[in-house]
């Protein structure tokens, strides 16, 4: 059994099975956990009345599985004037990249049996492109966002989606750049080594600046409170005003695999991937550890949202200009002198 | 108005004060984390029901005397006090009239329309018989709006108001 298991191209194809259904369990499990965390910081109870099979309510954990229901039953309006081949297909832009960003993560320590080398990513490390890949498709979200704004044929939704794109590209560029530092301290583009090189000592002690710029953008660019303006959910209009049923479930669906991906790249990049003391010896407990640091992150995420209002638009620009770019460069430039002159 | 606000070094980091507030709300999310259900603010309403005060006026009631018989004695002060003409009553004679007791009317329909029923208390102020009260029954649902006129049979039934 475990050597059929073992065979590489079956191998393949269960990691692939395994982290996609674990994604968006994460996903649906991830709606629910804010619902019922929000409530929690708030005095309330939350969503607790779904039961299952109107029996078990295991406290409203099926609520996600209502929902979806609800989603896919509901009707499926697409307005008169929109442009309606890229309104079908705006969510489908945003949802796609949202997941496949996570097939460059390595969420295991990677492992030999006969011979036979096991690496625990969908995408072999070894295609040397890691971060960058992470970030070329990653950026492609925003064209989820801004094709969707325009499709909806809406000047609220343009104007939202406008927002959201100058909020990304502006934070990208702090993100990218805090990430230069670790690039340059690792020597490599390749995830692993990455992970390899924070053995002892994680990224976020000797970057500590570059680890804050990269954790702040992190909520930039997936979207979150204090820095939802794409959405803007509680007043001001977002993108995706005309999105309705399945459609604007993929957009959510799309905010909260963005915020796994971004969640696992800050622990791959900073908080030493699979590393953890005593745990990591196992495999499984590499893979445990990497999902204990995962869910922490993501928990941060829901905690931030409700601790935090939101920003004005200009405060949002002045913060991301004027000062996540240039904390990221002086990041950046303390580790490239420090790299210069220890040899 | 301009407010000068002069923040120093320590609060334009921004930081510091975000990891107060996110003190703040992690406190409240374990506290109501590991506070019972029965504890929390929120009462839980079909499970649980929140107890109103005496002088809450919900669902009404007809008072009944020991024989039975309804005490109204068909007076229309309740209907006339009636800011929403929610009272709909109508009067029968007596005909064993009792020499010890003596009353002549009865109701022989007493309607109340709940859905115009505004729980003001006013019937039950009017009332010379003490025969209409305002109970402290808040679950007042009904399907249908026919349902929701309620007859003297019913307005029987309703519970007594519970004296602590």
């Amino acid at each position: 059994m475990m050597a059929k298991l073992l065979a590489p191209e079956v191998f393949m194809i269960v990691k692939v099975v395994a982290v996609f259904i674990i994604v968006l369990t994460m996903v649906a499990v991830g709606t629910w956990v804010e619902r019922r965390g929000a409530a929690f910081i708030q005095d309330r109870v939350g969503p607790n009345r779904v039961a299952l099979f109107g029996k078990f309510r295991i406290m409203g954990l099926a609520q996600p599985v209502a929902d979806g229901i609800k989603f896919f039953f509901k009707e499926d309006v697409i307005p008169a004037n929109a442009d309606k081949i890229l309104f079908v297909l705006a969510p489908l832009i945003a949802f796609i990249p949202a997941t496949m960003t996570f097939a460059a993560i390595p969420f295991g320590r990677s492992f030999d049996i006969n011979g036979v080398h096991y690496f625990l990513s969908i995408l072999p490390p070894a295609t040397n492109i890691g971060v960058l890949y992470v970030f070329a498709i990653g950026s492609m979200g925003v064209y989820g966002i801004i094709v969707g704004a325009w499709a909806s044929n809406n000047k609220w939704s343009i104007l939202g989606g406008m927002r959201a794109s100058a909020q990304i590209i502006s934070y990208e560029l702090a993100m990218t750049m805090a990430v230069v530092g670790v690039v340059l301290s690792t020597g490599s583009l390749r995830l692993d080594r990455v992970i390899s090189a924070q053995t002892g000592l994680w990224n976020v002690v000797p970057q500590f600046l570059g680890a804050l710029v990269f954790f702040v953008s992190m909520f930039a660019e997936t979207n979150r409170l204090p820095f939802d303006f794409a959405e803007g959910e509680s007043e001001i209009i977002g993108y995706h005003v005309e999105y309705g049923s399945m459609k604007f479930s993929m957009f959510a669906l799309a905010e909260y695999a963005n915020m796994i991906t971004a969640a696992a790249l800050f622990v791959t990049l900073y908080l030493g991937g699979w590393h953890f003391p005593w745990l990591d010896q196992w495999i499984w407990g590499s893979i445990l550890a990497f999902l204990l640091k995962l869910v922490s992150i993501l928990w941060i995420f829901v905690w931030v949202r409700w601790t935090l209002p939101r920003f004005r638009y200009d405060q949002l620009m002045r913060l991301g200009w004027k000062v996540m770019i240039p904390l990221s460069l002086v990041n950046m430039i303390v580790v490239a002198l420090f790299l210069a002159y220890r040899g | 108005m301009k407010k000068e606000v002069k923040l120093s070094f320590w609060d334009r980091l921004y930081l510091p004060a975000i990891l107060v507030g996110m003190g703040i709300t992690i406190k409240h999310f374990f506290k109501n984390l590991f506070t019972p259900p029965s504890k929390r603010y929120t009462v839980e309403f079909p499970e649980r029901k929140k107890d109103v005060p005496e002088w809450y006026r919900g669902l009404h009631r007809l008072n009944t005397r020991d024989d039975g018989s309804v005490k109204c004695v068909a007076c229309y002060c309740c209907a006339t006090a009636c800011p929403a003409d929610a009272i709909f009553i109508e009067a029968e004679d007596i005909d064993d009239l009792d020499e010890s007791y003596p009353r002549e009317k009865r109701p022989k329909q007493f309607i109340i329309d709940l859905h115009r029923c505004i729980f003001c208390g006013f019937c039950q102020e009017a009332c010379p018989e003490d025969a209409i009260v305002l109970t402290n029954e808040y679950e007042i649902t009904q399907l249908s709006r026919d349902e929701g006129l309620i007859t003297m049979e019913e307005l029987i039934k309703t519970p007594k108001k519970k004296m602590d």
